[in-house]
Order: C-alpha cells, then structure tokens, then sequence
C-alpha cells in the first residue's frame, strides 16, 4: 500500500482530468461532437462509415499530438514506459482497434463522455472494460507472463 | 482554417496534454490500476473523476441547448440498451487495454512522446480497425 501511495499521483491525475474533460465539453457544447478518440481515429484516416472528408476528426488528433508534444517540450519528458514486447503490442493494439470500433467507443467516448452521459450503455461497457483488463493483467501475473 | 477546425484542434490540444500531465501517457501506470496483484496505482481513478465533473456539467447545458455554439447540430449517440456487440467489443478492448496499459488516445500521443514503441501499437491498432470494418457489414 505504501508502494502505491509512493507511486500515485492524486493531484497531477484530477489537473490532468480536468482539462481532458473541459477539452470534451468544448468538443460537445462548441461542436456538437463525441470526444471519442477511437471514432475521431477512425473517421479521421478514413477507417468509418462516413464517407466524406472529416476536418473535425483531422484536426482533433492533430491536436492531440501536438498537445502532448509541446507539453513535453515545454515542462520536460513525460514518463512513458512502453512493453518490451513487440509482439505485446502488436497483439495488444490488433484487440484495442477492432474491440473500441465494434462497442463503439473506447476509454474517453465511453468512459468519460458516455459514463457523464449516465448513457446505461457507456457504463457497461466501462464496466465491462476495466473487469477484462484487470482479469487479462491478473492472468498474465499467474501464468508468468511478462509484456 | 475554419472556426471549427481551430476548436477541434484546441480541444485535441487540451485532451493531449491532459493525458500528459495526469500520467495517463505512461501505459505501465495504467497498468498499474488494471493489475490489482502489483503496487496497485489509483491515479487512473483521478483522472476520471477530474474529467466526469466538467462533463456532467456540460451535459446539463446541452440539454438545454437547441444546436451547439459553433455547428448546426448535436452529432450524438442515441440512448440505447447495451447490446451484444457492445458488449463483446468491451470484452475484446479490455483485454487488449489488460496486455499494454494503452487505449487509443494515450496511444496517438505516444507518438510523439516514444515514437518508435507507440507506433507499433497504433500500426496493429489501425489494422484492428480497418479489420472491423472489413468485417461490419457481416456482423
């Protein structure tokens, strides 16, 4: 436990949150839009149903980028510990890709937008989520397998 | 640039370093919320919290809005009861998000913060995407 409080950090966590959330109520009160970063991915290289040119979507993830790395630039790196494994990842993002398109949304369109919503179909799947995830890191922890 | 391209852009600007500052880019603190076994790291928890409350609030007012300040309409889910691939797909996200520590957004922001290890994820991650919707039309 001790470890865990050595580890966290509360303050930085709620500042940051803060600010994903006012960033997803301009993108819903300014533009009448979901801050759903997997369907803004797919619409923005052309991977969703819409058929036309989605700037919206561009510009979103432009940003995104930028964000982080004028962020970095300016208040100096941010941690970022990635798996060793390739194959982790690879495996990893094949399932993070196909898993958010068909429950249509991920951790920020159903997570954040969805759950604030009280949208009963954000919070199951939120719900759901946040299980599998701890049970695939549990799992991995006993039979030894490391990213 | 129109006005709703610099918004966007704004608030992807705004969501980028907000993962940034809360510790969210670091997929192995993100794991260390999902693997309950380790030393646990309730930061995760934070950040939500810290982004539910303006967005609560910003429903409110949407709900009292006719269209949205600077577009012609709400582009928004309808309320709906969770269905099967709902739920399947959460299944399938969760797992992948259990394997790396990483979901989309924190994903695209690995690319410019740890460029070469961010972009293998977000190759298969578009792979997955592009796989779901060669598949759609089946399912």
């Amino acid at each position: 436990m001790t470890e865990a409080l050595a580890r966290a950090m509360p303050l930085q966590g709620v500042a940051g949150g803060l600010l994903i959330g006012v960033s997803s109520a301009l993108m819903l009160l300014g533009l009448g839009r979901i801050a759903g970063v997997s369907g803004l991915i797919a619409r923005a290289v052309g991977l969703a149903r819409a058929a036309s040119f989605d700037q919206v979507a561009v510009a979103f993830i432009i940003g995104l980028l930028t964000g982080a790395f004028v962020f970095s630039r300016l208040f100096g790196p941010v941690e970022s510990n990635y798996p060793e494994s390739t194959k982790a990842l690879l495996l990893a993002g094949l399932l993070v890709g196909f898993g958010s398109r068909l429950a249509s949304g991920c951790t920020s369109g159903h997570g954040i937008c969805g759950v604030s919503r009280l949208s009963v179909r954000s919070i199951a799947a939120t719900a759901t989520f946040i299980v599998f995830g701890a049970i695939t890191a549990a799992l991995m922890r006993a039979l030894g397998i490391t990213q | 640039m129109s006005r709703q391209v610099v918004i966007a852009l704004c608030s992807g600007s705004m969501f980028g370093a907000g993962l940034a500052i809360s510790g969210m880019a670091d997929p192995s603190r993100v794991r260390g919320f999902l693997d309950l076994a380790g030393a646990f790291d309730p930061t995760l928890l934070f950040v939500m919290a810290g982004a539910l409350l303006p967005m609560a609030i910003a429903w409110r007012f949407q709900r009292a809005m006719q269209c949205p300040c600077f577009s012609e309409t709400f582009e928004i889910p309808a309320m709906r009861r969770p269905d099967k691939r709902l739920m399947i797909g959460a299944v399938i996200f969760g797992i992948g998000w259990g394997i790396a520590g990483l979901c989309p957004g924190p994903a695209i922001v690995g690319l410019a913060l740890i460029p070469a290890k961010a972009a293998v994820f977000v190759a298969a991650m578009l792979l997955g995407m592009g796989l779901y919707r060669v598949v759609e039309p089946r399912l």
